[in-house]
Order: C-alpha cells, then sequence, then structure tokens
C-alpha cells in the first residue's frame, strides 16, 4: 500500500482522528499514516466499575457521555491540530457493548458530519490486530522501551494472537484488513478467566493486572492444572475447563483446611494460559508457513505472555512484535492505524451507521 | 436566529430547523427504526432540502430528557458532536417542556407522559400564562400517584405522549375529573418544538457548551439503585465482589 501512494506521487499525509467507546475506556486519538500516534487520550472507569464487580453498560455509557467532547479535544490538541487537519474521522462500530458503542458512534458520524470529513467505521479486533504497527508515539508511552528500539515496522502477512476479555482468536493477517480465523475459544475467553479466577481468589477486578502482579511472586509449577485441548481443532482454545480446575482446586483447599497461596494460585493458573496460547501460535506459524508473530488485546500485556511468546519465537526463529501495553488494551490509536488502511482502500460509511455489538472479524 | 432542533428521546426521530422565528423544515418519523440510523440521515436530508449550510447555525437546541436512555444519548452525542465541530453551543430543553410546548396557548393544564414501562410515567405539569409556565417538574412517577394528584387538583387536564396510549385505560378508570387527549399532530415529540422552546433559552443566555451538555434521565442505572440498597443493608462489598448487578434496561 506505501507503493502505491508513492507511484501516485500521492505523499499527502493522512490524518486520522479515531474514536473508541466499545466498553469501558472513552478514547480518542489522532494518528498520522496509520504508523505515528499523534495523541492518544485514554478516560478510564475502571474505579467507577470496580464497586459493582465488573463493567455495568448502562454506567459505561452514561459516563462515556460526559467525557467523550473533553477527550476529542483534548486529543485535537495533544497531537498540535485542529479537525481542519484531519483527513478523516474513524470509530469503533462493533464489537462490544451496544450502548457504549453508540455513543462513539453517534458522535463521530456527527463530528464527520458538521466537519464535512469521510466516516470510516473500525472493528474493534481489527483495531487491536493494528496496534502493533504503530511504530511512533509520544514518549509518555516509551514505558516499554523495547518495542521502540527492537522492532521494525509490521506488515502482513503475519500470524496474530488476539486476546481480551472477550476474545481469544488465532488469526493469519494476509494483508492489512484482511484476516483468516484459525483457531477461536469454545467456551471462555482468555481474559474473562483470569476475571473469574481473580474473583475467586479474592484478587477483585480487573483480573488480567491484578493475577499478573500477584503470579510474580509465585511459582508457576507449583499446582499442576490442565492444558485444554480441542479434540479435532488444535488451534482451538478453551478455558473453561481450566477455569473449573481451578475453582475445584480453592473448594477442595477450603474444606481441607490447607492454606491457599494465591500467589502460587495465579503463577500456576496463568502459566497454564500462556503456555496453551504460546504453543498454538508458534505451531500455527510453523505450521502454516509465517515467520512473523504478533499479540493483540488486553491480555497481550501480561507479562507472562510477552516473555513466554519472545522465547519461544527467538527458539523457533520467529520475528515476534508486540504493541506498548498502552496500546494492548483499549485505546482509539489503534482504532486510527486501522482506519488508515481502510482508508486507503476506500472504506468509506454512511450517515446512517449503526453500532453493531456481535460484529464478526473480517465483516464489512 | 438559526436553531437546529434535535429530538429522540422516544420512539420519535425528528429533527427541525428554525430560522428567525419560522420552521424551516422538519423531519419526523414514528417509525421502529433505530435513531442511529434515521436521526443524521434526516438532518442530512433536511440541510440538503433546503440548501443550508450547518455551519450557519447559532446553537444547537436538544431534547434532553426525560425519556430511552440510548435514544437520548443518541441525540445528545449527535448534538455534541455538532457542537464540536461547528463550535456551537447547546441548548437542553427538557423533553417534557418542549412536548408541552406542541400546544401553545391552551387554557387547560397540560401533562405530557412519556411511558416509563412498570406502569410509571416520566411528567411535568405546564400552564400558559402569556408564556409556557411549569407547574411541576419533570419527575418520575406512577400511573396512580399521577391521577391522584391530577383528581386533588380538580384542573382540566390535556393529556399527550406515548404513555396516553399505553395507560389509556388507567386514565378512564382512574380520572374523575375532564381531561382531553391532545390531537394527532401535537401529541408526540416534535423537534419543532425544541427548536421553538430552544430559540427562547438562547435569547434568555440559557447555553451549555457541547463539553458540558449531558442527558437528564431522571432515573438511575438499574446496578445504581441496587448498589445505593445494597449499601443500605451493609452488602456493599458482597456485591463488589459478587456480580449480581442488573445489567438489562435501556429504560
Amino acid at each position: 500500500m506505501e507503493a502505491i501512494r508513492e507511484q501516485n506521487g500521492c505523499w499527502e499525509d493522512v490524518l486520522i482522528l479515531a474514536i473508541e467507546s466499545s466498553c469501558d475506556e472513552t478514547a480518542a486519538a489522532v494518528v498520522k499514516n496509520g504508523r505515528e500516534v499523534l495523541s492518544n487520550v485514554i478516560a478510564s472507569q475502571i474505579a467507577l466499575h470496580t464497586q459493582f464487580g465488573g463493567v455495568v453498560p448502562e454506567i459505561a455509557s452514561r459516563k462515556h457521555m460526559e467525557q467523550i467532547n473533553q477527550v476529542i479535544e483534548k486529543a485535537l490538541w495533544d497531537a498540535g491540530t485542529d479537525l481542519s487537519d484531519i483527513t478523516a474521522v474513524a470509530v469503533t462500530y462493533g464489537p462490544g457493548l451496544v450502548g457504549a458503542l453508540l455513543v462513539g458512534v453517534a458522535e463521530a458520524k456527527a463530528i464527520a458530519y458538521g466537519a464535512k470529513k469521510p466516516l470510516v467505521g473500525v472493528h474493534h479486533i481489527e483495531g487491536h490486530v493494528a496496534a502493533n504497527f504503530i511504530t511512533e508515539y509520544p514518549a509518555e508511552h516509551m514505558d516499554d522501551v523495547r518495542c521502540q528500539t527492537e522492532q521494525e515496522a509490521l506488515r502482513p502477512p503475519f500470524v496474530c494472537l488476539i486476546v481480551s476479555g472477550g476474545h481469544s482468536h488465532l488469526v493469519i493477517v494476509r494483508d492489512y484488513g484482511e484476516f483468516e480465523i484459525i483457531g477461536r475459544t469454545r467456551d471462555d475467553a482468555a481474559g474473562e478467566a483470569f476475571d473469574k479466577v481473580a474473583r475467586a481468589v479474592g484478587l477483585g477486578y480487573p483480573g488480567g493486572p491484578k493475577v499478573d502482579k500477584a503470579a510474580r511472586q509465585g511459582n508457576p509449577h507449583a499446582i499442576e492444572f490442565p492444558r485444554a485441548k480441542v479434540a479435532g481443532a488444535p488451534y482451538d482454545f478453551s478455558f473453561s475447563g481450566l477455569k473449573s480446575a481451578v475453582l475445584n482446586y480453592i473448594n477442595h483447599a477450603k474444606m481441607t483446611g490447607e492454606e491457599i497461596h494465591v500467589s502460587d494460585l495465579a503463577a500456576s493458573f496463568q502459566n497454564a494460559v500462556v503456555e496453551v496460547l504460546v504453543g498454538h501460535t508458534v505451531q500455527a506459524a510453523k505450521e502454516y508457513g509465517y515467520d512473523k508473530v504478533a499479540i493483540a488485546g488486553g491480555v497481550a500485556s501480561n507479562t507472562a505472555l510477552r516473555e513466554a511468546m519472545k522465547k519461544a519465537c527467538q527458539e523457533n526463529g520467529l520475528c515476534f512484535h508486540y504493541p506498548p501495553p498502552v496500546f494492548c488494551t483499549d485505546n482509539a490509536a489503534m482504532i486510527g492505524a486501522a482506519a488508515y488502511y481502510e482508508y486507503q482502500k476506500g472504506t468509506r460509511h454512511g450517515w446512517d451507521l449503526n453500532a453493531v455489538p456481535n460484529l464478526k472479524l473480517g465483516e464489512r | 436566529m438559526k436553531i437546529l432542533g434535535i429530538e429522540s428521546s422516544s420512539l420519535v426521530a425528528s429533527a427541525a430547523l428554525l430560522e428567525d422565528g419560522v420552521t424551516v423544515a422538519e423531519y419526523t418519523v414514528n417509525f421502529r427504526k433505530t435513531h442511529s440510523q434515521t436521526l443524521l440521515p434526516m438532518i442530512d436530508e433536511i440541510v440538503r432540502m433546503v440548501n443550508f449550510d450547518l455551519a450557519q447555525v447559532d446553537a444547537i437546541a436538544v431534547s434532553g430528557g426525560p425519556g430511552s436512555f440510548t435514544g437520548l444519548r443518541i441525540g445528545s452525542a449527535t448534538a455534541k458532536g455538532l457542537g464540536l465541530a461547528l463550535n456551537k453551543p447547546l441548548i437542553h430543553v427538557p423533553t417534557l417542556d418542549a412536548m408541552a410546548f406542541n400546544l401553545y396557548g391552551a387554557a387547560d393544564l397540560l401533562c405530557p407522559i412519556m411511558d416509563a414501562r412498570r406502569n410509571q410515567v416520566y411528567t411535568g405539569w405546564y400552564h400558559y400564562r402569556k408564556n409556557l409556565e411549569v407547574v411541576k417538574e419533570s419527575c418520575l412517577i406512577t400511573v396512580d400517584v399521577l391521577t391522584e394528584e391530577l383528581n386533588r387538583r380538580g384542573e382540566p387536564v390535556i393529556f399527550l405522549g406515548d404513555g396516553v396510549f399505553v395507560y389509556q385505560d388507567m386514565l378512564r378508570d382512574q380520572m374523575r375529573i375532564p381531561y382531553d387527549l391532545a390531537p394527532a399532530q401535537a401529541n408526540r415529540q416534535r423537534a419543532a418544538s425544541v427548536a421553538s422552546l430552544g430559540a427562547q433559552y438562547f435569547t434568555q443566555g440559557k447555553t451549555e457548551t457541547a463539553g458540558e451538555h449531558v442527558p437528564d434521565y431522571l432515573r438511575k442505572a438499574q446496578a445504581e439503585r441496587e448498589l445505593e440498597e445494597a449499601r443500605r443493608q451493609g452488602r456493599a462489598e458482597e456485591l463488589a465482589a459478587g456480580h449480581s448487578f442488573g445489567t438489562g434496561g435501556n429504560w
């Protein structure tokens, strides 16, 4: 696609204002040419939802309404741009919580309409994958310096593991915006398993970061939990059996009065999840013949997963790409990155764009 | 003065353009199709039909609630987005006030009622004494309480709103004072009324920034009501660890 731009002598920068409100983060970003993040603003609602033990859709939707204009204005300001500089407005239109999605979709449509800019609807998960295309970003996000220095710009094709609170997919990214799903979860998403286990051992919400932190002090081999395989589907995932095994372990310990070492349990559970995720991904890359592997989604910020995938890729001669943690969890920069390639392909949405809570990957 | 009016608090989707006391265009649809798909295309249709440059509006008036939570948010987010893009102020027009404005000049007590489900209605009472006067602020009450209070007041009433249709049997059985039902052109939300009442507010300086504007739901989210109840009973921590919160309910 870069080549096409060159041929046409069309080197005008494409600036995307991206908006994301599919769950409990109100986010906006300005992204240049799909790779360079000029600004990335995220208003998190986690503290608000913690008292309810999880995301409450109606409250998330209300909070989006309160913050969305300020978040967008800050994104424009941080990027040193105003709307007239923007090439197109992009927004997540699914999958996600319908009420939450609708706030971003209505807002983005009205901004694009009012500012006479084209509108590009983006699939939330395609956004997560596109987080791997980001090569430059504001200094405050460079907490993970290795991402910045070690990696070259990632280009398709590659194998991507997408793991979040709502999704667990193993896909082949054939081209920008072109996906082949080769594995998916049969029951719980990986992030969901983290949340449920965290809740069961009293670590609370959100489960992912809490388990990750507790596991650092624990022994990953302390308890042997099952590694689920799905018969006849080598790349599919199943986490409900593992989740049950953890719950059974806790119940058994409680009944026999045995003390539960939370950090050992967290580390052993996490290890069981990570081993399956890494094993499937590396095996897929080898079998399908790709030399590049990427990870995406909230669970991709899990330190054990990043380390294990990095090690496995090194051992198997695969090039491993991973976004900085801030672009793994929900954000709008990734939506801007995905939107760039959609925009270049000519994708434009009408003023009747609706939120699609169960939008399928690759669906337009 | 040019005001764009937006109304999506109920099943009705409506947009209107008001210019110096004249409704230049109004587009109202009362049909089962999501506002997300209809509202902005309707505004676009108006703009193209009357060759209008939306950047020329002085303000955007939006029906600010109560109503369907999702419906309100679609209207409000549309107004907020337009306000941001065009750098224009918003005018928050209470939905029930705008409905009462449909029947400007009526002598009787005006009582718009919106179905809030579970035998409850959003309502407010209004008089015309030269201007629209709010007798009872927008509130959420049961139909039983509504009819009892109106009977006690003893003043002839005109009902309007989608609640009339839903609770017509209860009104007929419980009302002991004379009442009328507003005719079709005036018995539902209309963006022309939102824009027209909004123009009065604009003249009075009653505007807000697009960033400030949020809908006035008049009803807390179900999970918030449950949390408050749990706190009263000293069970809040149990709920935070637990997860028995209701997540449904768009009203």
